[in-house]
């Protein structure tokens, strides 16, 4: 099993897939890295050779943000918008949307599981005026 | 669709002016603005804007951080204070 960026790469898949387990490698910087270690997208994760898969981790390594360090700087940025109090920033701190969607209706992503207030009638029970 | 890079930053001719002025004078006034559309250049840094927001002027101290964002992201436009409670959440209380 081939292990780079502290990721378990699926034995079965092909590399060019097993690359986008990584966190901050999706298919286009997957095949980027391919090509530019030299290794075939083709080849499965299990038939990679002790040398194929040096060469993918210094790669990986030295040239691209992932896992960890991806989501700290991803962090970082919001927290910068955050402290400069920009509109932006704002809707982070609140956990709406924050690119300008409707919130009349949709935006569950961002706010979570819907919230049933009261406004909802209810069949009048008795012994309650 | 960000701007053009050839087109350089935009700040409205007649702030820019005013913020250089108060550079070469050693000067920190209040600037009040409208141009919420205005980039903050690093000309800015250290100032006090009032920024437009449709009412009233809101004063924003420019610190480094905020270089490259525009004017009218730091004086919010809409108010809004949450909805008001239902009458039956706010009886059971």
């Amino acid at each position: 099993m081939a292990r780079i960026a502290g990721v378990d790469l699926p034995n079965e898949k092909r590399i060019e897939a097993a690359l986008t387990y990584i966190f901050g490698i999706g298919f286009s910087s997957s095949r980027r890295i391919l090509s530019a270690t030299g290794v075939s997208p083709d080849t499965r994760v299990k038939n990679l050779t002790e040398e194929e898969t040096a060469r993918l981790r210094s790669e990986i390594e030295n040239k691209y943000r992932v896992e960890g360090s991806l989501h700290t700087e991803i962090g970082m940025n919001i927290k910068r918008l955050m402290d400069i109090g920009a509109y932006r920033g704002i809707r982070h701190r609140r956990g709406l949307p924050v690119h300008g969607q409707r919130t009349h209706t949709n935006a569950r992503t961002r706010k979570g599981p819907k919230k049933t207030s009261g406004t909802v009638k209810k069949k009048p029970r008795p012994g309650k005026k | 669709m960000a701007r053009s890079l050839k087109k350089g930053p935009y700040v409205a001719e007649s702030l820019l002016e005013k913020i250089q002025e108060l550079n070469k004078n050693r000067e920190k006034k209040v600037i009040r603005t409208w141009t919420r559309r205005s980039m903050i250049t690093p000309d800015f840094v250290g100032h006090t804007v009032a920024i437009h927001n449709g009412n009233k002027f809101i004063p924003i101290y420019i610190t480094e951080n905020m270089v490259g964002h525009k004017l009218g992201e730091f004086a919010l436009t809409r108010t809004f204070r949450g909805h008001a409670r239902s009458d039956k959440t706010s009886k059971r209380r």
